[in-house]
């Protein structure tokens, strides 16, 4: 237990790290948005009458859940140019993680409408709503309200799970650490700080969803 | 008392042994007398030298080791060395020549003699047939792979501008596949690699752009022995010359030889 620390060895690479850090933040922003769309078109789907469109949803569903990350990523990078779509690095690795988090999203929301009371859908039905304005402004917004811890944990995995798209040389936050480290040897320091952004950018997102929180729903559980 | 005699008169005989060596006439000679071409060569190292499926030597190396004989109208004996082995099996007269995938080094220099080089081994630029790149400079505003803090990374790094994307993988695979998928035209790696790439996707063969780091193989001879680095340096020109050697880069390395060898 001698090692010294020299973080003034990381210094000269702390553009590289900002760089970094506006990637991850890039993807996670992005992804989280488009995921949180798509698991909800797919909770949707799931809970809809056409036998065809619950069958398509629960296999996406399957496929992405029971399938490694990493498996799917290289998929999209490296497999589809196969069949003629080429997606830059960062395309691809924005793609994977929506398509990730959209099949996760959508069971955590189809958990969140199927524990919505029936009463709150016939209700809806007295009042002569139609069942897309039931669904859209009673079941979902208490669905998503009654999910939203697990959905915000959800989205943070998926900003950590990121630092897996550097393996296809997207420049994000790992890979600035991957690359310091690389080039000057303080594996140590490197991660270290890297584990630190991470751990920052986490909680960050947490406020944030907890801010969004407050302003969305009447009554937030959090 | 007897194990000293013992130790003085081996020493004597040593000294003999070494005085008769120095005296011998130079090693050329000495081969051609003896109708012998005894050459150290690789059995671990494709495709410099391998054990093919009929269990017989082959190889880049072993394809020298061939033409010197053939040209010196002698007999040719090969010596499987390792790489750790094959200096000391030169300097003890075991063999006459070392072919052996042999890097050029100070350390080496102070030991035994070199002929001119007579095989690539670089990292390099490769890439697609139709990209035309033939130096750092031409890189500008195209995209090349390559794996992260490997030695090609580090000299690329050093050569090309901003201008230039450098797209980092995580491992040697990685980078491949990336090359192989299309994902990038360009991959700086070393021409072994690229070989074993030609080999296996004849379609997608990566060629030769521009050399990073060159280290070329040469011919490794006894120290002193000017007469055989001559007449060995003498049929590598003509080798380079008659094309004879860059068969032999096709053959193996599946790529033309590098201008600059």
């Amino acid at each position: 237990m001698s090692y010294q620390l020299d973080f003034s060895g990381l210094l000269p690479y702390l553009p590289e790290l900002a760089k970094g850090l506006l990637t991850t933040a890039e993807l996670t922003v992005y992804s989280t948005f488009a995921g949180i769309l798509l698991g909800t078109a797919g909770a949707a789907g799931r809970i809809s009458n056409k036998a065809w469109l619950r069958w398509l949803i629960s296999a996406y569903v399957e496929v992405i859940r029971n399938t490694p990350f990493i498996v799917q990523l290289f998929f999209i990078f490296f497999g589809l140019p196969a069949l003629g779509l080429k997606l830059s690095a960062w395309q691809a690795g924005c793609l994977a993680m929506v398509i990730n988090l959209g099949a996760y999203l959508t069971e955590i929301i189809r958990a969140g409408i199927e524990a919505t009371p029936k009463g709150q859908w016939e209700a809806g039905k007295t009042l002569g709503l139609s069942h897309w304005h039931i669904f859209s402004r009673i079941v979902l917004p208490t669905a998503i309200q009654r999910i939203y811890p697990a959905l915000v944990s959800q989205c943070i995995i998926v900003m950590l799970g990121s630092a897996v798209v550097s393996q296809i040389s997207v420049e994000e936050l790992t890979f600035s650490a991957n690359f310091i480290q690389s080039r000057n040897f303080l594996s140590f320091e490197s991660y270290l700080v890297t584990a630190l952004i991470y751990l920052l950018l986490a909680i960050a997102m947490r406020q944030l969803f907890e801010l969004s929180a407050r302003r969305l729903f009447k009554n937030p559980v959090l | 008392m007897f194990t000293l005699k013992k130790l003085i008169a081996s020493a004597a005989i040593l000294v003999c042994a070494l005085t008769s060596t120095v005296s011998q006439a130079d090693q050329l000679s000495t081969l051609m007398e003896r109708g012998v071409l005894k050459v150290a060569v690789p059995q671990d190292f494709p495709p410099f030298g391998s054990v093919g499926s009929d269990l017989q030597p082959m190889g880049y190396d072993i394809d020298m080791a061939r033409y010197l004989a053939e040209q010196l109208d002698v007999k040719l004996e090969l010596v499987p060395v390792t790489s750790a082995n094959r200096i000391p099996y030169l300097q003890t007269r075991k063999v006459d020549l070392v072919i052996s995938s042999l890097g050029k080094n100070p350390e080496r220099e102070k030991a035994i003699d070199f002929s001119e080089a007579y095989a690539p081994f670089f990292l390099g630029v490769f890439g697609a047939e139709d990209v035309t790149v033939s130096s750092a400079q031409e890189l500008a505003g195209k995209t090349i792979g390559v794996t992260r803090g490997a030695v090609e990374d580090i000299e690329l790094s050093k050569l090309v501008d901003n201008t230039t994307t450098i797209k980092r993988f995580e491992d040697n695979n990685t980078t491949l596949s990336a090359y192989l998928s299309g994902q990038v035209e360009l991959i700086a790696t070393g021409n072994l690699v690229a070989t074993e790439i030609a080999k296996r996707v004849p379609t997608r063969k990566p060629e030769t752009k521009f050399l990073l780091k060159n280290s070329p193989c040469y011919v490794g001879v006894l120290k002193g022995e000017q007469a055989l680095v001559d007449k060995v340096n003498g049929l590598i020109a003509q080798a380079k010359s008659s094309g004879e050697l860059e068969r032999l880069s096709l053959a193996w390395f599946k790529t033309s030889l590098p201008k600059e060898l």
